[in-house]
């Protein structure tokens, strides 16, 4: 039998993440820098929260879990377990370029992980999500190279968004020490230690190809908190905006 | 005299089931049944969304059922199936036909996995050239990329290739 508050857990975290990515993708609807990246952003946003909706149906279905809607959308700002990178707004676009690389790289290990994962529902809806994750890698790395490339002021720009993410980043693989072995031991998936290895192996070709500077792995400070409840200050108004129609009136039907 | 449905009828009456973003096609060209049952007076559909975040879903799941009992006569139940996940290679040669005609490239054939070299040269469905490249990963819908035509001038959309 695998440990059902462990799952929960590793779920809950990458629901979260998925949720807030989501929305902070669809902040820039309206705003992109040029057509096809409000298209592509606005289209990634959908994509996150439609991730994020499968895996809250899974904790629903599976692990008696609340109805998804009122879990993504009711909880209390400590109950929510997103990494604060994705927390983090969307500042210039060279930031949300770069934090969309780094995430993307880093749930396209983490889905890959699970192909073979011993819960059945993770392993099913990670392989139809790991399939559709390759367009925003795609797209990811096409523009990190592409804007790497584009002059002086650009790739500074880039280097700099590099430096300002790659430890929040990090943070998305912090573990939970209660729950850890547990998920490793079932073979639900290899653990965010291993996860974080392979996300480094994945991302540095990569830029390595921009010509930009991966800082030193031992300088780098992963920035934890968010998987045990404490976020940035950024986190709360998101929640206050995002789920501000739901609460006009929690029980209607859509 | 009553009449016993069959499962060939069943998918006769799918065929007129149309997908609301690409009206062209039905849920069968675009291979999103995966299976059909008859038991006690009752069809079972199963079905899966192309995009696991496809907001059509629901729309495309009550079109099945009302369409099957109009038809039909008969009451029906539609699921969603978790077991398969849908990819465009489901997608049949008549339904690449109708969309490229539609003015919508069809996805290529995936022998591996998606990568940024095969999305390059896709041919243009208004002129059909090749000297074509991709401009964006996403397009008007989860399903669709944008490309440009070198030999027409012209930007056309794909139904994406998906592993």
């Amino acid at each position: 039998m695998i440990n059902q508050a462990a799952i929960k857990d590793l779920i809950i975290k990458m629901a979260d993440d998925e949720l807030i990515q989501g929305h902070r993708n669809s902040e820039w609807t309206g705003l992109g820098p040029v057509m096809e990246e409000d298209i592509a952003f606005s289209s990634m946003a959908q994509d996150k929260i439609g991730h994020a909706w499968a895996l809250y149906r899974i904790l629903h279905e599976d692990l008696g879990g609340e109805d998804p809607d009122r879990f993504a959308f009711l909880r209390p700002e400590k109950e929510y377990r997103s990494a604060h990178l994705v927390e983090m707004p969307n500042g210039t676009y060279d930031f949300s370029l770069m934090r969309h690389f780094l995430f993307d790289q880093a749930e396209t290990i983490r889905y890959e992980s699970m192909q073979e994962s011993s819960f059945e529902s993770l392993r099913l809806l990670s392989k139809k999500v790991k399939g559709e994750l390759k367009y925003h890698t795609l797209h990811a790395n096409a523009w990190v190279m592409q804007l790497s490339k584009a002059g002086e002021e650009s790739y500074g720009r880039m280097q700099q968004a590099l430096n300002d993410t790659i430890a929040l980043a990090a943070g998305l693989f912090e573990a939970s020490p209660e729950h850890e072995a547990a998920l490793i031991e079932d073979k639900v998936y290899p653990g965010e230690a291993e996860l974080y290895r392979r996300w480094l192996d994945r991302i540095y070709p990569v830029l390595v190809k921009a010509s930009l500077n991966l800082p030193a792995i031992t300088a780098i400070k992963p920035v934890y908190g968010g998987r045990q409840g404490i976020h940035t200050i950024h986190l709360q108004p998101l929640l206050k905006e995002m789920s501000e129609v739901f609460n006009l009136d929690a029980e209607a039907g859509w | 005299m009553s009449h016993k449905t069959t499962i060939a009828e069943v998918y006769e009456s799918l065929e007129h089931v149309m997908d609301p973003e690409i009206p062209v096609l039905s849920v069968i060209d675009l291979g999103m049944i995966t299976g059909v049952e008859l038991e006690a007076g009752a069809v079972h559909v199963k079905m899966i969304p192309t995009f696991a975040a496809c907001p059509a879903v629901s729309y495309i799941r009550n079109n099945i059922k009302t369409t099957l009992e109009n038809e039909l006569g008969i009451a029906v139940s539609v699921e969603v199936d978790k077991e398969v996940h849908w990819q465009s290679n489901r997608m049949t040669a008549a339904a690449k036909e109708k969309l490229k005609n539609f003015g919508i490239a069809p996805p290529q054939i995936l022998a591996g996995e998606v990568s940024a070299e095969i999305m390059l040269e896709i041919p243009c469905p208004h002129c059909g050239s090749k000297e074509t490249y991709l401009r964006s990963p996403f397009g008007s819908t989860l399903c669709r990329a944008i490309h440009f035509c070198k030999a027409c001038g012209q930007v056309f959309e794909q139904f994406k290739p998906l592993e």
